[in-house]
C-alpha cells in the first residue's frame, strides 16, 4: 500500500497530545445497582489512551456493566441507578449537561452478538455520519469506505455494497460491519463487549488482528470471558469478581504474577 | 421381577404412550376439521342460495323493491368509503399510540393502567361503541348520519386493535438494534423514525389491515348510528347518508319475498369477497416485506 493510500486511511482522530499509555478515562467508585440488586460496588480504574484494555471475570461479575457504564447505555434499561464518577479527559460522564448521545458519540461501541440493521451494508456504515453531520455523497462514500477498509471489510463487499444487506454477511463479518459502523464515526475510545463470543475461531482471529491494528489510533476495552484472548490481546488486564475490581495492572503481570489470590484461581482455571 | 419381564413391561408401556400421542394428534386434526367443515357447509349453502344473483348487476343496481332489479351499489362504495375513512383515522393514532407506549411512556402503573384499559376495550362489545358514536358524533357533534360519523365509531372501535397489533410489531424489533442505533448516538426519535418505524412497518400495515378487515363485517354499531337501509345513490361526499354491506344483508334478509333471501346470499358472498381481499393483501405483504432476523 502505497503512502498516499495509507494517509488517506488514517482516522482524523484528536489526540490532544496526550501520550500513548496515559489514563484517557477514569472511573471512580462507581456503582451501579439493577433495581435492589448491585452490579458494581466501587470501581476505581484508569484505562489507558491506545492501549487494549481487556476486562475478564466470571459469568454475572459486572464486566458489561462496567463497559455500558462508560458510554451510558445501561441508562437505556429501565430501573438502572448509577453513582460515582467516569471522567473522560478530566470531564465527568455522568456530570450535569452531559447529554448521553454526545457521549456515545465519542464512545463507540460493539456488542456481544453481531447487530447490523436489517440495510445494505453501505448504509449500516454511513447510518452514524448521517445522524451527525452533513455530507456530501463523495465524502459520505470516502468515508463509508475508509471504515470498512479499517474494519478489514471493503474487500470482502465492495462490490455489493448497495446490495447486500447487512444481515446476509456471515457471524464474523457481521461483526466487523459492526466495527466499520462504530469507526465511522471516528470514536475516541472503542468498547467491545464479547464481541468474539458468537465467532468460529478464524474469525475471532481476524478481530484480534484487527484490535491490534486499531490501537495505534484508538483506546479500547474489551470485556472477554475468555482468558487466552485477554492474554493475547490486552495490554492491560481488569479482573472483576462480584462487582468489585479485584486486580488490575499490565496483562503480563496479572497474568504471571497475579498479586491477589483470587486472580490466581480463576486465571488458572480454579473457578469461574 | 426379571430383566425380561421389566423388558416387555416397558414396551407395553411404550406401545399405550404412543397410541395416547396418536390420540391427541387426532383429537388435534379434528378440531381444525371441525372449523373448516362448519366454513365449507357455510360456504356451500350461501353459494347455492346466491349463485343466480352473482352478476354484474349485483354491484351495479341500486336498492329496490323489485329483487330483480335491486343490488349492493350503495353499500358497496359505502363499505369500501367507510372503511377507507376509518383507516385514515385509526391507523395513524394507532401507530401513534403503540408508540408512545412502547418507546416513551415510562414504565410503571400508568403505563399498566393504559395496556389494560386498551386490552379491555378491545372486549367491548360493538354495540356500545355506536352508542357512543350516536351520542358523540351524529348528536353532539351533530354530524348526523353520516359517512364520516360512521368512519369515526368503527374507528374508535378498532383502534384498541390497531394498537394492540402495532405494539406487538413494534415489540418485535430486537432490542440489540434499538442499542446499536443509540451507541451511535442516536436521539431517541431518530432511533424511533430510522429503525423502530421502518422495521415494524410490514407488521403494523399487516395488524392495520386485519383490523379493519374486522370492522367491515361490523353490523350492530352502524345500525345504532341509525345508517339507512334504502340509499339509492352513491355516497359523494363525507358528509351523505350510507350503509353499508352487512346493513343491506340484514335488510334484505329480513324481507318477506324468498327472492330477497337469494339476494342477501349474494351479499354474503360480496362481503366475503372484500374480506377475502383485505386479508390477502395483508398475508402478501407481510410475506413480501417481513424481515427476518
Amino acid at each position: 500500500m502505497d503512502a498516499a493510500v495509507e494517509a488517506r486511511l488514517r482516522p482524523e482522530v484528536v489526540h490532544r497530545g496526550v501520550a500513548p499509555g496515559a489514563p484517557v478515562l477514569r472511573m471512580e467508585d462507581l456503582r451501579v445497582w439493577y433495581g435492589a440488586q448491585p452490579a458494581l460496588r466501587g470501581v476505581t480504574l484508569d484505562i489507558p489512551e491506545r492501549r487494549i484494555t481487556a476486562v475478564i471475570g466470571p459469568s454475572g461479575c459486572g464486566k458489561s456493566t462496567l463497559v455500558r457504564a462508560i458510554n451510558r447505555m445501561n441508562e437505556l434499561i429501565p430501573g438502572v441507578r448509577t453513582e460515582g464518577r467516569v471522567l473522560f479527559r478530566g470531564q465527568d460522564l455522568y456530570g450535569e449537561g452531559v447529554d448521553p448521545v454526545e457521549v456515545r458519540l465519542r464512545i463507540g461501541m460493539v456488542f456481544q452478538k453481531p447487530n447490523p440493521f436489517p440495510k445494505s451494508v453501505y448504509e449500516n456504515v454511513a447510518f452514524g455520519l448521517r445522524l451527525h453531520r452533513r455530507l456530501s455523497r463523495r465524502e459520505l462514500d470516502e468515508r463509508v469506505e475508509r471504515a470498512l477498509r479499517q474494519a478489514a471489510l471493503w474487500d470482502e463487499v465492495k462490490d455489493d455494497l448497495h446490495r447486500k444487506s447487512g444481515l446476509e454477511l456471515s457471524g464474523g463479518q457481521q461483526q466487523r460491519l459492526c466495527i466499520a459502523r462504530a469507526l465511522a464515526v471516528e470514536p475516541e475510545v472503542l468498547l467491545l463487549d464479547e464481541p468474539c463470543s458468537a465467532l468460529d475461531p478464524i474469525s475471532t482471529a481476524r478481530i484480534e488482528a484487527l484490535m491490534e491494528e486499531l490501537k495505534r489510533d484508538y483506546t479500547l476495552v474489551i470485556v472477554t470471558h475468555n482468558m487466552q484472548q485477554a492474554a493475547r490481546v490486552s495490554d492491560f488486564t481488569a479482573f472483576l469478581l462480584d462487582g468489585e475490581l479485584v486486580e488490575f495492572g499490565p496483562t503480563e503481570e496479572v497474568f504471571t504474577r497475579p498479586r491477589d489470590r483470587r486472580t490466581e484461581d480463576y486465571i488458572t482455571g480454579r473457578f469461574g | 421381577m426379571t430383566a425380561v419381564a421389566v423388558e416387555r413391561l416397558w414396551r407395553r408401556r411404550l406401545e399405550r404412550r404412543k397410541a395416547l400421542a396418536r390420540l391427541f394428534v387426532a383429537a388435534c386434526q379434528a378440531a381444525t376439521l371441525l372449523g373448516l367443515v362448519f366454513l365449507a357447509i357455510l360456504l356451500v349453502d350461501v353459494a347455492r342460495d346466491g349463485a343466480g344473483y352473482l352478476r354484474p348487476e349485483l354491484v351495479t343496481n341500486f336498492p329496490s323493491r323489485f329483487p330483480q332489479q335491486a343490488g349492493y351499489a350503495s353499500a358497496l362504495v359505502g363499505t369500501l368509503y367507510v372503511t377507507g375513512l376509518m383507516g385514515l383515522v385509526a391507523f395513524p393514532l394507532g401507530v401513534a399510540a403503540a408508540v408512545y407506549l412502547e418507546e416513551y411512556a415510562p414504565p410503571g402503573r400508568l403505563a399498566r393502567l393504559l395496556e389494560v384499559n386498551i386490552a379491555n376495550l378491545a372486549a367491548v362489545p360493538s354495540v356500545l361503541y355506536g352508542l357512543l358514536g350516536l351520542g358523540l358524533f351524529v348528536e353532539g357533534l351533530r354530524m348526523g348520519k353520516s359517512v364520516l360519523a360512521g368512519a369515526l365509531t368503527l374507528a374508535l372501535l378498532v383502534l384498541p386493535l390497531t394498537i394492540l397489533s402495532s405494539r406487538e410489531a413494534i415489540r418485535a424489533v430486537p432490542f440489540s438494534v434499538r442499542e446499536a442505533a443509540y451507541a451511535l448516538g442516536a436521539t431517541r426519535w431518530q432511533v424511533v423514525r430510522h429503525h423502530v418505524l421502518p422495521y415494524a412497518a410490514p407488521g403494523i400495515l399487516t395488524g392495520t389491515i386485519l383490523s379493519l378487515s374486522r370492522a367491515v363485517g361490523e353490523t350492530a354499531p352502524l345500525i345504532m348510528l341509525g345508517a339507512l337501509q334504502y340509499v339509492p345513490f352513491l355516497p359523494r361526499g363525507a358528509w351523505d347518508y350510507f350503509t353499508v354491506l352487512p346493513i343491506q344483508i340484514f335488510n334484505y334478509v329480513s324481507l318477506p319475498n324468498p327472492e330477497f333471501h337469494r339476494l342477501a346470499a349474494a351479499g354474503i358472498l360480496l362481503l366475503l369477497a372484500v374480506l377475502l381481499a383485505l386479508n390477502g393483501t395483508a398475508i402478501w405483504l407481510r410475506n413480501r416485506t417481513r424481515i427476518r432476523w
